[in-house]
């Protein structure tokens, strides 16, 4: 690792190292400040009402238990929301890999009219934003009668999701060297072979990475589900959660059982983020710095 | 987090590819976008076109229970431009991003040169706390800091208790001055860890040569980082605050989560907000179009110059 602000040779190095833990000690109280809503979040999901509402906080779970969270399993509404955001999540996944790997292939194997319209196409979509434009779009689901369906929210998404996956999958696409294939092709394979078993593997790692992303946006979605998913049956996990609050918030909010309901749909979402997001930043500042 | 914003997972560049072997090639690429092309025009083209229709038209509730809508060209931008409260919302919201896109960037500056110059154990530490906050679901957020500063029994209330200021039972959210600041706090923690870490990984493809060459040239830690250090992330940065003014010019669910938890609505909204009011609030379609394609020209406008920039460099 490089030391990038402390003196790089040796010259000064007492002074150097005081400095350095002065500034080691501010880094931990920083680290405090962001670490801090996520753990508090989770301390209170173990606590009951009563020590709550008390006027002094409680700093540590010690007492506590998980009746909030199976408040929160036995919520019919939970489990029917876990399963749309399942679905939805699933299909968006699916269809955002496919499509954007067909289209990451296009620009990057090959040269063809409206190649940089379709480039730039997909650089601007990237910087619409959703809430320009939910009005149409929900218009829109209303009238071909998708409004509260499952498929009609994972279009959305996918179409979402696709400009950023086909971007990321490019640089991947455009990384595996085409006289790979074409010397397995010289071998005697036909060009579907060489593509399936010599580019196919070497692309695993993108494909994986547009799959997380995917998967993170559509499970995390709040905005474009609030306007078309309507109907309490079809809520997803974030509009499931914003309801429980909100019924929760008519008889003197259970923070308690809140932050049990915040923790339940947030830390799945943080494992797996954890598990993969030196890949996914490296794509999302990679393929923007690079282009 | 060895992961690097200068150095994307592309190494090679994209290979020039050869003409098309046999001809039947030729249409290839066109089914290999099809796919693409078709779902973006469904989903996001489709809207834009009926948005920019709808803008010129009276499409209110009457037009919600089927009656035809009313072509009246220009009245809804005429009466956009002329109605006082769209141009607070506008200004309000173009000041809502600036303060945090630019706090966004200026903090995560600092974090990441901070990440460069303390032990290991520390930068590790800060790191995983910043990844923590950078993974949870925003809904999720959002509930932890509306019961941060519940004006009842939140933290918040009390710790400023403990430091002296009287602030027992009050609502933060109230008042539309403290309720901007709340969101601005938020927002700011949420994208704090993107650019943080973005930018120092863009400080680890430094090479410790040209800064030891530096040093040795008799240049400080301050003329290093200024003359040398920001100059060589620059790149970086620029994309980062792009992305921060896009992202934070179309603020949503916070201000709408926000407004959930107590706030008043009417004098919070932004324009994300407001939209959303307009459209399946009052069922003033026609108005809510227009006020969407201000805030498509808006933020096209602010990334203009970079997607120019990088068509450039792509022919």
């Amino acid at each position: 690792m490089t030391r990038i602000l402390g003196p790089v040779s040796s010259r000064r190095s007492i002074r150097g190292s005081r400095r350095r833990s002065v500034l080691t000690v501010v880094a931990v109280l920083l680290a405090l400040v962001w670490a801090f809503p996520v753990y508090w979040m989770i301390n209170s999901a173990f606590l009951d009402k009563v020590t709550l509402q008390s006027s002094t906080p409680t700093f540590l779970p010690f007492g506590g238990s998980f009746d909030n969270f199976a408040t929160v399993f036995g919520d019919a509404g939970f489990v029917r929301a876990l399963g749309i955001s399942l679905a939805v999540t699933l299909v968006t996944v699916a269809a955002a890999i496919v499509i954007a790997f067909l289209g990451a292939l296009a620009i990057s194997r090959f040269r063809f009219r409206g190649r940089r319209s379709f480039i730039l196409a997909l650089l601007l979509i990237q910087m619409l934003p959703a809430e320009g434009l939910f009005i149409a779009q929900y218009k829109m689901m209303s009238s071909v009668g998708l409004l509260n369906n499952v498929l009609g929210l994972a279009l959305l998404y996918t179409a979402a999701v696709v400009p950023f996956t086909v971007w990321m999958l490019r640089g991947f696409v455009a990384g595996v060297p085409v006289e790979l294939e074409e010397a397995a092709m010289v071998d005697g394979l036909s060009r579907t072979k060489a593509f399936l078993r010599i580019t196919f593997p070497l692309l695993a790692p993108g494909l994986v990475a547009s799959g997380v992303y995917a998967f993170l946006q559509a499970w995390n979605e709040f905005t474009v589900a609030l306007v078309v998913m309507t109907e309490e049956q079809s809520r997803t996990l974030p509009l499931w959660l914003r309801g429980f609050v909100q019924a929760s918030a008519t008889r003197e909010t259970d923070w308690g059982q809140v932050m049990a309901a915040s923790t339940v749909v947030a830390v799945p979402v943080i494992i797996f983020f954890l598990v993969v997001q030196g890949r996914m930043s490296n794509g999302l500042v990679g393929g923007a710095v690079k282009g | 987090m060895t992961s690097t914003a200068t150095a994307p997972p592309e190494t090679a560049p994209a290979p020039e590819p050869t003409a098309p072997a046999r001809p039947a090639r030729r249409h290839t690429p066109a089914w290999l976008v099809l796919p693409s092309l078709v779902l973006l025009v469904a989903a996001l083209g489709y809207p834009v076109g009926w948005q920019v229709v709808t803008s010129f038209q009276h499409f209110g509730m009457m037009q919600q229970f089927g009656q035809p809508p009313e072509w009246v060209g220009l009245a809804n931008y005429a009466s956009l431009v002329t109605d006082p409260e769209l141009w607070v919302i506008v200004g309000r919201s173009i000041a809502f991003c600036l303060v945090c896109a630019l706090s966004t960037v200026a903090i995560g500056l600092g974090l990441a040169l901070l990440m460069g110059a303390v032990s290991r154990a520390g930068r590790l530490v800060l790191q995983v706390a910043l990844l923590l906050a950078w993974a949870m679901p925003v809904v999720a957020s959002m509930t932890v800091w509306t019961w941060i500063v519940n004006w009842r029994n939140g933290l918040l209330n009390w710790a400023l208790e403990r430091v002296g200021v009287d602030a027992q039972g009050h609502n933060w959210l109230v008042e539309p001055l403290s309720f901007l600041v709340v969101a601005a706090v938020i927002v700011v923690w949420m994208s704090v860890p993107f650019v943080a870490l973005s930018i120092y990984a863009g400080l680890t493809q430094l090479s410790p040569e040209v800064l030891e060459a530096a040093e040795i040239d008799g240049a400080g830690g301050w003329k290093r980082l200024r003359h040398i250090i920001l100059p060589l992330v620059a790149p970086v940065i620029s994309i980062v605050l792009l992305l921060q003014l896009i992202w934070d010019l179309r603020v949503f669910t916070q201000i709408k989560l926000l407004q959930d938890a107590g706030g008043v609505a009417n004098e919070t909204h932004l324009l994300g907000t407001y939209i959303y009011q307009l459209g399946t609030g009052a069922g003033d379609f026609g108005m809510a179009s227009a006020v969407s394609i201000l805030m498509l020209l808006l933020t096209v406008a602010v990334s203009w110059y970079y997607v120019r920039s990088l068509m450039k460099e792509e022919s």
